[in-house]
């Protein structure tokens, strides 16, 4: 067996190793999905979004846990930040989902942010492809935590899920634009603390605003309080996620819409990414390394935007 | 434009003792060392230890144990790599261990064993020279 039919066929190490090679940039890893990719678009992307420590790895696991208890195969993609200094990462979102590290019906793989901005890792749309490809009918992607405009997860998630936590009402305020935008749903999470109901009146407020600007799609986003820890709450998030699924699917515009702007995104990255592998292996062997260009800039020999004219109109011709 | 492939590393706490402070901070260690590292938490099985291996495609587990369970856990860990056609992937253990099980583990295919008083810096170095990322699959 190919090494794409055997991940299509659900083999555990062969996907394990395409990400990894994917995540690593392994050109080699771009055939692989090109075998993959007709066996993708099967599978209901969630996103969990929201600020450091809300709650997303606890309320995916839960999530997690619901979906195999209706025999829905899951996989799960968790990004953690990576450090500006070192390079390094400590990925830590399993703690919360230690119950599933025995279940096969479970694929779960840490991401480090690998200094991409935007919450997610520039690999997690080919992630998504081989977890889908894979045969995983429900795929959880929990982005790092983010502050106000780290949005990628709506150009690749079906269903994004914003979580925030009582008493950041003033933030709540302050974040009108950027991320409390993206949400189909609304989580307050560790709803038993004080501030629960006014954060919940807040949100409300924001989303009605908000509907009055984007009233096309016809879905009202739904607020829903948890506290992910002792389960309470899931069933209706998950019953929440569901409605958002037939939602889009009774809207096969607004579906469409979702479909179009993911596959924008990955066609402009993947195009960008070879694009520009492309330019820096030819100026490498015209005796132009990207080093000797940098170097001419630091010696005010060169400016960046002349460069750059000069490389195109050499090299795109 | 090639990149270097990161170095990925899974530290796990297999058995009952709860302390995880040396866990801890030899995944900070990992981390500032460059290295991507899978932290789970204690109480982890060698099942759990070894699957989560294999999801995450690391190329070494880091167990840290304290609590004397070496004997059943590391050669278990061991066993259910080479069940799974995994045991390319490095087994290094830290703790406490009796001196008279060192040679026994190492045996059994425990790369290296760290004790209290081994300096972070010359874990990180050990590992870095002995532990290299796999290779990427063939088309």
């Amino acid at each position: 067996m190919s090494i794409a039919e055997q991940i299509v066929a659900g083999d555990v190490r062969a996907t394990a190793r395409l990400l990894r090679d994917i995540d690593d940039q392994i050109p080699s890893a771009r055939e692989f999905l090109k075998e993959l990719y007709p066996y993708t678009g099967k599978a209901h992307v969630v996103g969990f979004t929201g600020s450091p420590g809300v709650g997303k790895s606890t309320l995916v696991d839960q999530i997690a846990l619901r979906c195999r208890q209706d025999g829905l195969t899951v996989g799960i993609l968790a990004v953690d930040p990576t450090s500006p200094f070192t390079g390094g990462a400590i990925l830590g979102d399993r703690i919360r989902m230690q119950r599933h590290f025995l279940d096969s019906g479970v694929f779960i793989r840490s991401l480090a942010t690998r200094g991409h901005f935007g919450g997610l890792t520039r690999s997690t749309n080919d992630m998504i492809n081989v977890l889908d490809a894979m045969g995983k009918q429900v795929i959880l992607v929990e982005t790092v935590g983010v502050g106000q405009d780290e949005v990628e997860i709506v150009h690749s998630a079906h269903t994004t899920v914003l979580v925030t936590v009582p008493g950041m009402g003033d933030e709540v305020q302050a974040i009108k634009a950027g991320i409390m935008e993206i949400g189909n749903i609304f989580v307050v999470n560790k709803a038993d603390r004080e501030g629960s109901r006014k954060t919940i009146r807040e949100l409300r407020t924001l989303i009605d605003l908000g509907l009055r600007h984007r009233p096309e799609n016809g879905w009202q986003p739904l607020i829903v309080e948890t506290e992910a820890l002792k389960g309470r709450g899931i069933e209706e998030l998950y019953h929440s996620i569901q409605k958002h699924r037939e939602h889009l699917l009774a809207n096969p515009q607004h579906l469409e819409e979702i479909l179009w702007k993911r596959a924008r995104t990955q066609l402009v990255e993947a195009l960008k990414d070879q694009a520009l592998r492309t330019l820096l292996e030819r100026l490498e062997n015209r005796g132009l390394p990207l080093d000797t260009l940098i170097r001419r800039i630091l010696n005010k020999e060169a400016d960046p935007y002349s460069l750059v004219h000069e490389i195109l109109n050499e090299e795109l011709r | 434009m090639e990149r270097e492939r990161k170095l990925r590393i899974l530290i796990a706490k297999p058995g009952l003792d709860g302390h995880d402070r040396g866990a801890r901070i030899i995944a900070r260690a990992f981390r500032d060392a460059g290295f991507e590292v899978i932290y789970t938490g204690c109480h982890q099985t060698p099942e759990q230890i070894v699957s989560t291996a294999i999801q995450e495609d690391v190329d070494m587990i880091g167990l840290s144990i304290l609590s004397g369970a070496h004997t059943y856990s590391f050669p278990r860990v061991l066993e259910l790599l080479r069940e799974n056609r995994a045991e390319d992937i490095a087994v290094i253990g830290g703790g406490i261990f009796p001196l008279e099980d060192i040679p026994k583990l190492k045996e059994a295919g425990i790369k290296e064993l760290f004790e209290p008083g081994a300096k972070l810096q010359d874990i990180t170095s050990w590992v870095s020279e002995n532990v290299k990322p796999r290779k990427a699959l063939d088309v």
